[in-house]
């Protein structure tokens, strides 16, 4: 076995130069400190995004993005095809629980303000990442076209819609057409399977290549800290973070599989109690709470610009918290970051605990 | 311009045409073509009897949803079921008499005026008229 093993590494070696990479691993070094437990939510999104894409290409196999087939075709995998329930359960459920821990991995290197420099890109490819990935789930939503879904992608691409200037483009880019109809699930489908991948692959790279290139960020005021290798020790602390999330999605799949929901009917009632994924909820409960208008604009236009503002500002963080960029803390910039995701979470909250606001 | 400046130019002129004409079909062709549809002015909503006071049939209307609602004094009424706010279709509610919208909570009298929640504008009322056994509903002029 072991002379097999010297054989194929020896052939290997000048070919692919194994050995430097085997020494860029164990010379690697982690910092380790009080904070340094939020390091390993990174490399929990990358692995709920290598499940994403592994259950994303079983799927394909018996999914048929057409109006008249779609929602029939989820109904077969969950019901027919031989473990299609938990390949769909696990799609859903990583979707839903990557972009927590996508939230929780950002609000982290926020608080710890690992996006000073030479880490600004670091941050800005994982804002886009975030960007990303909630289109995923926007766009995968509407996929079984179900009368949830329908009616959220109309909601979604509505306030697209209000954007000043280009909104109107927008919409009508992302439902081929005036309405949500067969085109706007052709057009779903086809972000969802090629362009989104093909982006999220390409930042994915460029984001751990910039993560491997300049290290992980220590927090202000940390000085000299004591180091593991990346090589086994941080990997192998991350691989039972990975064991953990895949024991919770393992469970959580057997006991609450993914519901189809009924199919849409375009012509129907929006049911009641309808509101979107959950991670759009707090956006969602903010345009019940805005009102019609606000001075002479329509509150729902003021709202998305809050929104995209918002997004705007926290792209853009690295650059504006300049007493961080200088190494000192920057108490400003922790109390906005408290702010929002404190708005988050209540919005969020309300959604669920008091539906009927603004009634 | 000296000569390399030229070439320099020529060339990055060249790239820069052959990138814009690579990529302007490829624009054109993301874009939805438009297409022409059949506008519906009127269409028939319902029967004489199918629908009992206080209550409300939605119906498709052209591409769009709309509701007949038969209100509990027996006066018909018309409207586009697409809420203005963020484009749900609304529900008829019996207890209030009123048509609620229930993605963002907006609600709407029996004229389609707006009632309370964020909607922005009254939905669109339809005329009603009855021929035979057939209630028509159509576009108001």
């Amino acid at each position: 076995m072991s002379r097999w093993k010297e054989k194929t590494l020896a052939y290997l070696e000048p070919r692919f130069k194994i050995s430097a990479i085997r020494d860029f691993a164990s010379k690697k070094k982690v910092p380790e400190h009080k904070h340094s437990f939020w390091y390993f939510f990174g490399g929990i999104c990358l692995f709920l995004f290598v499940i994403q894409v592994l259950t994303g290409i079983l799927l394909l196999l018996y999914y048929t993005p057409s109006v008249d087939a779609a929602h029939e075709s989820v109904q077969f995998i969950m019901s027919q095809v031989k473990f299609g329930w938990l390949i769909r359960s696990v799609h859903s459920w990583t979707a839903n629980i990557l972009i927590g821990v996508i939230f929780v991995h950002m609000f982290s290197a926020f608080f710890l303000k690992a996006y000073r420099p030479p880490r600004e890109l670091t941050w800005i490819t994982g804002f886009l990442l975030l960007l990303i990935f909630l289109a995923f789930g926007f766009s995968g939503y509407l996929l079984p076209w179900n009368e949830l879904s329908f009616f959220a992608t109309r909601v979604g691409t509505d306030i697209a819609g209000v954007i000043p200037l280009v909104g109107k483009a927008v919409k009508t880019f992302m439902l081929g057409g005036p309405e949500v109809s067969g085109a706007t699930l052709t057009r779903f489908f086809w972000l969802h399977v090629a362009v989104l991948p093909a982006f999220a692959l390409g930042i994915v790279g460029i984001h751990i290549l910039l993560v491997q290139t300049l290290g992980m960020s220590k927090p202000i005021g940390i000085g000299e800290t004591k180091e593991i290798s990346f090589f086994p020790d941080f990997i192998l602390k991350d691989a039972l973070g990975w064991l953990i999330i895949l024991a919770v999605v393992g469970a959580v799949c057997v006991f609450l599989p993914w519901e189809t929901g009924p199919k849409a009917n375009p012509y129907a009632s929006t049911p009641l109690g309808i509101k979107p994924e959950w991670y759009f909820t707090f956006m969602f409960t903010t345009l019940k709470l805005v009102p019609a208008h606000i001075f002479t604009i329509e509150g729902e236009v003021l709202a998305v610009l809050g929104f995209l503002l918002g997004g705007l500002f926290l792209m853009l963080v690295p650059f504006l918290d300049r007493r961080a960029a200088r190494e000192k803390k920057s108490p400003v910039f922790t109390a906005i970051g408290v702010a929002v995701a404190l708005y988050i979470v209540i919005m969020t909250a309300l959604t669920y605990l008091a539906p009927d606001i603004g009634k | 311009m000296n000569r390399r400046a030229f070439v320099n130019l020529f060339l990055g002129g060249s790239i820069l045409g052959t990138v814009v004409s690579f990529l302007y079909p490829v624009i054109r062709y993301l874009i939805p073509p438009g297409q022409a549809e059949a506008v519906v002015k009127r269409t028939l909503a319902a029967k004489i009897g199918e629908l009992a006071p206080n209550s409300a049939r939605f119906f498709r209307f052209g591409s769009t949803a709309a509701v007949l609602v038969n209100t509990a004094d027996g006066q018909l009424r018309a409207f586009s079921a697409v809420c203005t706010h963020l484009t749900c279709t609304v529900n008829y509610e019996s207890d209030t008499g009123t048509l609620f919208c229930p993605c963002h909570n907006g609600r709407f009298d029996l004229s389609g005026n707006v009632l309370s929640g964020p909607p922005p504008r009254p939905l669109e009322a339809y005329e009603v008229e009855i021929s035979g056994d057939d209630i028509y509903v159509s576009k108001k002029a």
